[in-house]
């Protein structure tokens, strides 16, 4: 192979290493308070999950499904739910839908101030963009070098790198779902003297829920797909069983947790898009 | 008969009209120089205008990527008054409205509302000016729609704080004002057109405002309740002295609703005045173009072409020589006599009155005459004076004489 030489090396892999020594050294305390506050966050909801007998959590999850997406996807979801159980993958079932339960709640708390911000202030957006397009196309595993170093290994990094991903389109449809709001309508608020607190709650949050609906709906999504990379540096779960399957060539094994997942995503998609469509139907009752 | 035959009303007369409203009441809204470019770098337009006063407005768009909303706006509305802003589509009503409230903020002037500049104003004293002064009905409702019908109507007065039992009375009396109750608990989409305007008037009144700002608040509406709202509501707001900018395309409406009419053509003012002013004396061929064809006598009002009383005017106390006197020199063969509180006690007719120096008999005075409101159209002083060659006696509430209108006048005024 030919050695290619260029007048200079820009060291930016280099930097980037003492950047985040850097803010391990000097911010320990506060990457283990995020941390610890994670994983109780995480262990909690794992718990409960898993102490929840399983006919229960399968007539708690379709019954939501049926308030709110009706009888086809309670009776779809019972099914879903039953297989994942005979397939031997409850535990590690309920571990994902903690981990993701878990990651979708930290990229929701974060996601919707941040969506409202950029929705408020252009040059905000303007700022943030390139970084949501950043955390959205740089390959996951590129991130799970300065999640390790923040934040070791286990749970907690595998949430954390899941939030960096799943983190942006919430931000954007939030954004969306705001500027989207009819303008006179908004006008309309602020004719009659309503501060930015009771437009955002009273007009623009109200209209802008089905366009944020559909952002929790993609975060969800993008959660799921991280679990199998987030098993990687030692989340547990059905990624973690694929994972296993990959490492030891088990077809069988991998076979059954992918199904697993794809339960799992099938079932948080049909509820979440029963929410959204009952949000519209509330908001815009045409039909 | 002197005949006139200058064009009504005169000059002497609006002059008198303007100092009376000047010393009753001072303004309640006053735009001074009021701009608004749309685009950018905004000022950079106000300040060197005349570099593009010659574009027209395609070719600032490309040149600039501006877009003149309204240009150099001067005008005062006071307490009381139905200003209507009136113009073509894309003329800058709306703008200019909006600016009224600050929902444009102004590229350049002021708006002043009494006597307060509101463009200085801090957020929360703007914010404070909105929720007590002024109301606003926009113009495709802009409704809630997430919202119900009650709701909506109580917007305002929520973000006030103000209690939800007390809102919603006040929401309900308004729904009933507008002739919509029993549709509290709907959602908008549910209602017609002309229903949602309802509810945005609804809305704009239960705050109850001084100022109302409405923009082509009756477009929607079927034209029996659209006349009736214009007949009824505007009066009702005259009563409780509010006062209302309104926004039209529609001459008719204007002419209808106004005390003062704006004409707006490509963002700019080209003139203010009554409606009668407005038919009667166009100041530019714009102007003149627009109301070429109207039909002078349903606008133009008996106080706007009227004489002046005095002319006709005998004491009941002058004796028969006096009264023939006067008759013959200002060429009369009709005069009314009126008491000491001018009025009218009755008509003379010059062919009855005997040469004396004795005072004016009882049958001397014919009790019958016909008279008219100031307010009468035209319209109906025609059909008035067809019916009688004497010349109709214009009276207010208590039968005092305030002026006379002639056949002589009435002709020349349809005529011109
Ligand atoms: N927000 C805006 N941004 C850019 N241009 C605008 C904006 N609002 C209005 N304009 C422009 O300003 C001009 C005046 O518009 P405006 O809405 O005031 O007209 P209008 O007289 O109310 O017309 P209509 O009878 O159609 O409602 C138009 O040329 C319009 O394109
Ligand atoms: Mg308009």
């Amino acid at each position: 192979m030919n050695q290619v030489t260029f007048p200079v090396r820009i060291p930016v892999g280099h930097w980037a290493e003492i950047a985040i020594t850097w803010l391990t050294d000097n911010f320990e305390s506060a990457f283990d308070g995020v941390s610890k506050a994670v994983n109780l966050l995480l262990v909690n909801i794992d718990h409960f999950f898993n102490w929840v007998p399983w006919p229960i959590m399968i007539a708690v999850i379709s019954g939501i499904g049926w308030l709110l997406a009706g009888k086809r996807t309670a009776i779809f979801t019972a099914i879903s739910l039953f297989l994942l159980g005979s397939f031997n993958l409850w535990p590690e079932g309920m571990s994902t839908l903690a981990l993701v339960t878990t990651s979708v709640f930290i990229s929701v708390v974060l996601g919707l101030p941040l969506g409202i911000l950029a929705a408020k202030n252009n040059k905000f957006d303007l700022f943030l963009r390139p970084i949501l397009d950043g955390m959205q196309t740089i390959p996951s595993f590129v991130y799970l070098i300065p999640a390790i170093m923040l934040f070791g290994i286990g749970n907690v990094p595998g949430v954390m790198a899941t939030v960096v991903f799943s983190l942006p389109p919430m931000v954007r449809l939030t954004n969306l779902g705001i500027r989207q709001v009819d303008a006179e309508v908004v006008e309309a608020g602020m004719a009659f003297g309503s501060t930015p607190w009771q437009l955002l709650m009273k007009i623009q949050l109200p209209l802008a829920l089905p366009a944020i609906m559909t952002g929790v709906n993609q975060t969800v999504m993008m959660a799921l797909s991280m679990v199998v990379v987030a098993a990687m540096i030692g989340a547990g779960g059905l990624g973690y069983k694929i994972l296993y399957s990959i490492q030891r060539v088990n077809l069988a094994v991998g076979v059954e947790a992918g199904l697993g997942i794809l339960f799992i995503a099938m079932v948080l998609d049909r509820i979440l898009q029963g929410i959204t469509k009952h949000q519209e139907k509330a908001i815009f009752k045409e039909q | 008969m002197k005949e006139d035959g200058t064009l009504f009303p005169s000059s002497s007369r609006l002059a008198e009209i303007n100092s009376m409203e000047n010393q009753d009441t001072k303004p309640k809204i006053e735009c001074k120089g009021l701009w608004k470019i749309f685009g950018p770098n905004p000022t950079k337009i106000v300040n060197d205008w005349d570099d593009y006063k010659d574009l027209s407005k395609t070719e600032l768009v490309k040149k600039t990527s501006c877009v003149v909303g309204v240009r150099n706006i001067n005008l005062s509305v006071r307490t009381g008054e139905i200003f209507v802003i009136m113009g073509l589509s894309g003329s800058g009503k709306s703008t200019l409205l909006r600016c009224i409230n600050l929902l444009h903020k102004p590229t350049a002037g002021s708006v002043v509302i009494d006597g307060e500049d509101i463009t200085k104003l801090s957020t929360a004293s703007l914010r404070n000016l909105r929720r007590q002064k002024i109301g606003m009905v926009f113009q495709h409702f802009a409704l809630l729609p997430h919202r119900r019908v009650i709701d909506n109507v109580a917007y305002g007065l929520e973000v006030r704080g103000i209690d939800k039992n007390k809102r919603y009375e006040k929401a309900r009396e308004m729904l009933e004002l507008v002739g919509l109750q029993g549709w509290e608990r709907q959602f908008p989409h549910e209602l017609s057109g002309g229903m949602q305007q309802r509810v945005g008037l609804a809305r704009a009144l239960a705050t109850n405002p001084e100022i109302l700002l409405m923009d082509e608040a009756f477009s929607a509406l079927d034209p029996l309740i659209r006349r009736q709202m214009q007949d009824e509501f505007i009066r009702l707001l005259k009563v409780v002295n509010k006062t209302i900018v309104f926004v039209t395309h529609d001459l008719h409406e204007a002419l209808r609703i106004a005390t003062k009419i704006a004409i707006m053509r490509a963002g700019v003012v080209e003139q203010i005045g009554t409606p009668a002013e407005i038919v009667l004396n166009p100041k530019t061929t714009y102007v003149a173009e627009f109301v070429k064809d109207l039909p002078k006598a349903k606008f133009v009002t008996a106080g706007d072409i009227m004489e002046p009383a005095e002319k006709w005017t005998m004491p009941v106390n002058s004796t028969v020589d006096q009264i023939i006197n006067k008759m013959d020199i200002e060429g009369l063969w009709y005069a009314y006599v009126v008491d000491e509180h001018q009025r009218i006690k009755g008509v003379i007719d010059y062919r009855n009155l005997s040469n004396g120096n004795g005072k004016l008999r009882e049958d001397m005075i014919e009790g019958s005459y016909p008279s008219k409101s100031q307010q009468t159209f035209l319209e109906e002083l025609i059909k008035m004076a067809a019916k009688t060659s004497i010349p109709i006696a214009i009276t207010d509430d208590s039968n005092r004489l305030v002026g006379v209108v002639t056949r002589e006048r009435l002709l020349s005024t349809l005529s011109s």
